[in-house]
C-alpha cells in the first residue's frame, strides 16, 4: 500500500500496526507527533495500548522499564533534551535487558536551545548500551520500527533498540512511502514471550539487583558479549525483513562503491542529499562514492574497513560535535575501523549540519573536491573541520 | 537456569544470569548484613517484661519472638540502628560501642 506521510506519521502507524502494550508518552519537539497521532489510535479502540502519559521523559523511560520488566512490550519517542533526561534510565534499560523501543526523532541538544536536526542526543547516549539503527528518511523509519522487536527481544540480544530519524527532515516532511499490511506486521514480530518476566507467578523474580564489585564487570561482559551478537540478529532480520517486503537492509548502505576512489562516510537524510551529489559527480567521471552507517550500535567496523577498502580519500562527516577536539564520535569509530587496513585511505573529519544547518547537494559536491586535491597531493591540512558556518576564512 | 545460592564471587561471567536476574524470592535472608554493625545492642533478659515495644520498631528482622516471649537479638540482619533501646521503657536493652555484643 503506497501513501503519503511524515516520518512521525509513518511511525505512529507502525507503532499501530506493532500493537505494544504499553507507551511512556510524554512530548517533545519534533517527536510530539508520535504519541499525539497514537493517543488518536488508543481513543479509537484501534489499539489495546496502555497510554501512560508521565510528567517528565526520566517517567516515560521509567514506565517502559517496569512494565518490560514485568512482562509487557513497551514503546516511546524522545527527542533532544527529553533523551537526555532518560540518560540514567538508558542505561538502566540496557543494564537490565529489557528490549524495548524507543524512537529517538534526533535535534540538537541544548544549548544555546534549539529545536532543529542534528545527531547530539543520540550521539550522547551511544554508550549507553542501547542499540542504534539510523533512518536515511520515512521508509526506513518506518522499517526500522518494525525490525525492532525482532532483533531486541531476541534471548541472546536481549537489548534496547533506539530507532532514530531526522528531525523535521525526516519526522516532518512528507513522502511517498510504502506500508506493510497490519495482518503481515503482526506475523513478523510476534508475540513478546520473554522466558522470565515479573509478572510469571510460578517464578518470581528480582530485576536490576544492586551489582557489588565482585560481579558488575561479569554483568558488564555479558551486556558487550549481548551487542556483539547482535550484529548477526540485526542482519538475519534484515533478511527476514526483505522477504516480506522487498526491501533490503544492512548494517551499512555502500552507494556506488564499486570502483569509488573518493568516498563519504555519514549517518541518516544527508545521506540523500549525498547520493544526488555522487550521482553528478559520476556523470563529470569522478569515482565518488558514499557509505551510510544505518546500525551504529553495534558499530560495522569490519565492514566499514571492507567498504573503504579501494578508497584513496574519505571524509567522514558527523552532525554532532563531541567536543574531543580530535573529532566527531563517527571519525574516531572509522578511524579505529581503518587502522588494521595495510592499505588507508586519506581520512579528515567534517562537522556539519548542527542545529538544523542545511546542507546541499553544493556543498557535498565542494567536499568531493576538497578530497580529489588530497588524493591528488597528498596533502591532507586540517583533519578536522566544521562546515556550514560563516566564516572570515575561505573554508574549503 | 541458575540460583541465587549456586552464584558466588568465583562464579565466571557465562554463568552469570542477564542483568544479574535473581529467579527465586526472599534471598536476602542468607545474605548476612549484620556486618555492617558498628554500634550493637544487648539484651537484658531479666530486665525485660516483654511489652514488645521493640519488636515492630525494629527496622529489620533482628528481634525474634516466640509464645509470646521475646528472645535475644538475632545480630544476621541487625545494623546496630539503636532504635529498640530509644523505645524500651525498662533498661531492657544497653547499646555498646563495636560490630560485636559484649557486657
Amino acid at each position: 500500500m503506497i501513501k503519503q506521510l511524515s516520518g512521525n506519521e509513518a511511525v505512529a502507524y507502525a507503532l499501530k500496526q506493532l500493537n505494544p502494550d504499553v507507551m511512556g508518552a510524554f512530548p517533545i519537539t519534533p517527536s510530539t507527533e508520535i504519541p499525539e497521532y497514537f493517543a488518536q489510535y488508543v481513543a479509537d479502540g484501534q489499539v489495546n495500548t496502555e497510554f501512560v502519559t508521565v510528567e517528565s521523559e526520566h517517567s516515560s523511560m521509567s514506565v517502559c522499564i517496569a512494565a518490560q520488566a514485568a512482562g509487557a512490550r513497551t514503546v516511546c519517542a524522545t527527542s533532544s533534551c527529553g533523551l537526555a533526561l532518560m540518560y540514567e534510565l538508558l542505561y538502566v534499560a540496557a543494564s537490565c535487558r529489557l528490549p524495548i523501543t524507543l524512537v529517538c526523532v534526533n535535534r540538537a541538544l541544548s544549548g544555546p536551545i534549539n529545536i532543529n536536526n542534528d545527531h547530539s542526543d543520540s550521539m550522547g547516549a551511544r554508550d549507553s548500551g542501547w542499540i542504534q539503527i539510523y533512518a536515511e528518511n520515512n521508509q526506513e523509519a518506518y522499517d526500522n520500527v518494525i525490525m525492532a522487536m525482532p532483533i531486541g527481544e531476541t534471548p541472546w540480544v536481549r537489548l534496547p533498540v533506539m530507532t532514530c530519524m531526522d528531525g523535521f527532515i525526516t519526522s516532518h516532511a512528507v513522502e511517498n512511502m510504502q506500508l506493510l499490511d497490519s495482518d503481515v506486521v503482526k506475523r513478523f514480530v510476534g508475540e513478546y514471550k520473554p522466558e522470565n518476566y515479573l509478572l510469571k507467578k510460578e517464578n518470581p523474580l528480582a530485576v536490576g539487583p544492586y551489582d557489588i564489585s565482585a560481579y558488575y564487570m561479569e554483568h558488564k561482559v555479558l551486556q558487550a558479549e549481548a551487542m556483539k551478537a547482535a550484529k548477526a540478529r540485526i542482519l538475519e532480520v534484515a533478511a527476514e525483513f526483505e522477504r516480506i517486503s522487498g526491501r533490503s537492509y544492512g548494517l551499512l548502505e555502500e552507494y556506488r562503491m564499486e570502483d569509488a576512489e573518493l568516498a563519504l562516510v555519514l549517518i541518516g537524510s544527508t545521506a540523500g542529499t549525498a547520493k544526488a551529489a555522487v550521482d553528478r559527480l559520476r556523470e563529470k567521471g569522478v569515482k565518488a562514492g558514499l557509505v551510510k552507517i544505518r546500525v551504529f550500535r553495534p558499530f560495522p567496523g569490519q565492514e566499514l574497513a571492507k567498504a573503504l577498502a579501494g578508497t584513496r580519500a574519505v571524509a567522514v562527516m558527523d552532525k554532532s560535535e563531541g567536543f574531543s577536539a580530535n573529532g566527531g564520535p563517527l571519525f574516531s569509530e572509522t578511524c579505529s575501523a581503518l587502522y588494521d587496513c595495510k592499505e588507508r585511505p586519506y581520512l579528515i573529519n567534517i562537522v556539519y549540519g548542527l542545529g538544523g544547518r542545511d546542507v546541499t547537494t553544493g556543498d557535498i559536491e565542494k567536499l568531493f573536491g576538497r578530497l580529489a586535491n588530497i588524493a591528488e597531493t597528498g596533502d591532507i591540512g586540517s583533519v578536522y573541520t566544521h562546515m556550514g558556518q560563516r566564516s572570515r576564512e575561505e573554508i574549503a | 537456569m541458575i540460583n541465587a545460592q549456586d552464584i558466588n564471587e568465583k562464579t565466571p561471567w557465562q554463568d552469570l544470569t542477564p542483568g544479574g536476574e535473581i529467579y527465586e524470592a526472599g534471598t536476602a535472608r542468607a545474605f548476612n548484613t549484620g556486618v555492617w554493625r558498628t554500634n550493637t545492642p544487648v539484651f537484658h533478659a531479666q530486665a525485660c517484661k516483654h511489652c514488645m515495644l521493640c519488636v515492630p520498631f525494629c527496622p529489620d528482622s533482628a528481634i525474634p519472638v516466640k509464645d509470646g516471649k521475646r528472645l535475644d537479638f538475632n545480630y544476621m540482619h541487625c545494623k546496630g540502628c539503636g532504635i529498640c533501646e530509644n523505645v524500651c521503657p525498662f533498661p531492657a536493652i544497653t547499646m555498646v560501642t563495636g560490630g560485636v555484643p559484649h557486657d
